[in-house]
């Protein structure tokens, strides 16, 4: 039987970590995902997990160590943010080449510099193209749910892939709220252990991580690309699985008041929910505002978003990083470019909000919705706007 | 002197001769660091996993879909074998516990180059044997980035010359000393830290023997010559191994529970010009220099001879 329990959300991943019965954890401390492997760490010490917790030097050797134990056949998993993920970047796109099923939690936080700890996108954004499958949640639900569900499906064997859950730092990491927790009986029903495809261990002898010369290069490059597009039948198959199971249903784009709405807000992570106050907000002043809210980040849920549009006058994408020098914020060219080859396709503007963990209050939605509103008139001319900086 | 009467009889009966990383791989003529691997795998036995960092033996080994490699292996980055065998060992550890895979003793094995151990990976290096997990750790060192072409690391000797301190009017190639790997590790309080080379196969197997059987980090300090990288002839490769211990250069030794002990002990070391001068780089250095590398050596020398002497095992320490 499941269990109402109110907890701060970076607790709540460890303990929904520890229903999943990892073999092994590494870990680094970085604020503001760090209360994870803490915990972590306690439910070890306490001995309700019996699990490895690898204390490393640094995150490249966090996820180093994931991938010497998924490749022996464990299930792994870290967490970090920002820097942290950076320090790990040479061996991300390694992870996913390799087919190890590695799970990380990243507790976003805006990248470096100036050096600040709080919440924006920067950090993944900065590790899109890397082969991983990349989901984000926007409560602490999502990320108990999320959670359990990464390891499903990245150990799938028609997946086999590593999984990051994103969940905003402080906006969600640090805040308390109530939440449904599976029970252990629960999750071993869902979860079945772990069966590595292939180990490095004497009984079964496997070279992993061997050398490709351009002659086989671009196939290996093919199948990666292949497999995480087609991840993404096995991801809906397994939400559906755990509607039946647990009754909350996730899917790669959820929409809120946005059947037939002429504005379309598409945000991710813990602003979606401030986006839909606002729009309740506009709907009672007879503006027809919706949101959509993009859960699935890679593999880019191409068909989905098209759908979702196709009755749209202007959507307005919500970024929380900048693609600097280039087209305004990355969530907004993934949407441009599903759009581009549509008929009848809407208004498409960016606005870049929420940096380095700005605050962004229901108001600053309501203004967003205005412009949007006049958008439908006339298309504004600056595609996109790093929304409310001082002075300018 | 490890010499014994009727070795030729004798020495094949002391290997393995099952052959773990096999004929057909890609290294030079003459490759130092293949040949002691090869030995290494003798000595360790099929309950092992090797976890290789970037460089010649991981590429001259893995060409995708061959593999020379008759053991479970895996690579995945350049600084980071000592972080992957980490976790190789948690994981075997883990699995085994919860009698997932079979109960018996496998060994984790991380094998780098001398860069890849004394430069990019010393920080997970030094980061794992801290955490004291159940693995060796074998540096096989041709003292250059050779995999890059033969730049300048930390394990390159004074005087060498590279392709990124090359030799020339204004510079008699490495200005500064060869780190000193095995005291840096060592002073982790490790069990087991040894030097070796592939040109005493006994010594150097005996070595790996001892550190698979202890519980916990263990390290190795394997030179390893590299006739391409040390402009010397393919055939010079044994010999040039030997001259490196007999001058003093690379003295083989170990440390146990804190106890030095050499396992190779020239009667009288040789000058160290008989080593430098046959090789091509060294071919710059001046008497003078070559004067200034053989007071260096001596005084290493007598600094190890003197923790040979004087420093006990810590269970003999009141
Ligand atoms: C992070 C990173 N930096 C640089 C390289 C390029 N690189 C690959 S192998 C190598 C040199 C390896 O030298 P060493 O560790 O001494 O081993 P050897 O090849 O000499 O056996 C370098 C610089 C890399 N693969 N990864």
């Amino acid at each position: 039987m499941s269990k109402r329990v109110g907890m701060e959300i970076a607790l709540a991943a460890a303990e929904a970590v520890a229903l999943c019965r990892p073999d092994v954890v590494a870990a680094y401390p970085i604020t503001p995902n760090t209360h994870v492997p803490e915990h972590l760490s306690d439910i070890v010490a306490e001995g309700r997990l019996d699990a490895d917790f690898i204390c490393v030097e640094s995150e490249h050797s966090a996820l180093s160590a994931c991938c010497g134990a998924s490749g022996a056949g464990a299930r792994a998993f870290t967490a970090t943010s920002s820097q942290g993920l950076l320090y790990m970047a040479e061996i991300v796109p390694i992870v996913s080449a390799m087919r190890l099923p590695v799970v990380m939690i990243i507790g976003n936080r805006a990248l470096s510099g100036p050096i600040n700890i709080w919440n924006d996108l920067s950090d993944i954004m900065s590790q899109r193209d890397v082969g991983w499958i990349s989901m984000f949640a926007a409560n602490g639900q999502e990320v108990i749910d999320m959670a359990i569900q990464s390891f499903k499906i990245a150990e799938h064997r028609d997946v086999m892939l590593p999984v990051n859950l994103n969940m905003d730092g402080f906006q969600l990491t640090h805040v308390v709220e109530p939440m449904d927790f599976p029970d252990q009986k629960e999750v071993d029903e869902f979860l079945p252990p772990y069966k590595p495809y292939a180990a490095v261990h004497p009984d079964n002898i496997v070279s992993m991580g061997t050398l490709a010369l351009p002659e086989i290069f671009n196939e290996v490059m093919k199948v990666k690309d292949e497999v995480l597009k087609n991840s993404k039948k096995v991801i809906v198959e397994i939400w559906k699985e755990w509607e039946q199971k647990f009754g909350r249903s996730y899917k790669p784009i959820e929409t809120y008041k946005a059947k037939g709405a002429e504005i379309l807000l598409l945000a991710v992570g813990s602003m979606v929910e401030t986006a839909e106050v606002a729009v309740d907000e506009m709907r009672k002043k007879k503006v027809s505002a919706g949101v959509l809210k993009l859960r699935l980040w890679r593999p880019f849920p191409f068909e989905e978003l098209r759908r979702a549009v196709k009755d749209a006058k202007v959507v307005v994408v919500l970024d929380r990083s900048v693609s600097f020098g280039g087209p305004g914020g990355p969530v907004f060219s993934e949407v441009r470019s599903a759009l581009y080859n549509e008929a009848k396709r809407p208004v498409i503007i960016n606005e870049i909000i929420g940096l380095g963990g700005r605050d962004v209050p229901v108001s600053d939605f309501v203004t967003i919705i205005e412009k949007a509103a006049k958008a439908i008139k006339e298309t504004p001319k600056e595609e996109y706007e790093i929304f409310g900086v001082r002075g300018s | 002197m490890n010499i014994v009467e009727n070795f030729d009889l004798y020495a094949p009966r002391l290997v393995d001769k099952e052959e773990y990383f096999s004929a057909g791989h890609r290294a030079c003529q003459g490759c130092g660091e293949a040949l002691a691997i090869r030995m290494m795998c003798k000595a360790l036995g099929s309950d092992t996993v090797i976890v290789n960092a970037t460089g010649c033996m991981e590429v001259v080994s893995s060409f995708y879909p061959t593999t020379a490699w008759n053991l479970p292996w895996i690579h995945v980055a350049f600084p980071n074998a000592a972080s992957v065998g980490a976790g190789v060992e948690a994981g075997l550890k883990v699995l085994r516990r919860k009698g997932k895979i079979a109960d018996r003793d496998v060994k984790t094995v991380c094998i780098g180059g001398g860069g890849g151990t004394f430069d990019i990976g010393l920080q997970a290096l030094s980061g794992a044997m801290e955490r004291g997990h159940d693995m060796l750790y074998a540096c096989f060192d041709n003292e250059a980035y050779m995999n890059t072409g033969i730049q300048r690391s930390g394990a390159t000797p004074f005087g060498a010359s590279t392709t990124t301190n090359p030799a020339g009017r204004a510079s008699s190639g490495k200005g500064e000393w060869k780190k000193n790997i095995t005291e840096i590790i060592a002073a982790h309080g490790v069990q087991y830290a040894a030097t070796a080379c592939h040109s005493y196969p006994l010594d150097f197997m005996n070595k790996v023997k001892k550190a698979r059987e202890v519980k916990g980090p263990t390290f190795i300090h394997c030179l390893a010559v590299c006739p391409t990288g040390w402009r010397i002839p393919s055939e010079a490769c044994i010999k040039m191994g030997r001259l490196a211990s007999e001058t003093g250069i690379f003295p083989l030794y170990e440390v146990e529970n804190g106890k030095y002990r050499m396992t190779i002990k020239p009667e009288k070391l040789r000058p160290v010009g008989d080593y430098l001068k046959a090789q091509g780089r060294f071919r710059h250095l001046t008497p003078e220099d070559i004067e200034r590398i053989q007071e260096k050596v001596y005084q290493e020398y007598n600094k190890l001879q003197d923790k040979v002497n004087n420093l006990h095992a810590w269970s003999e320490l009141k």
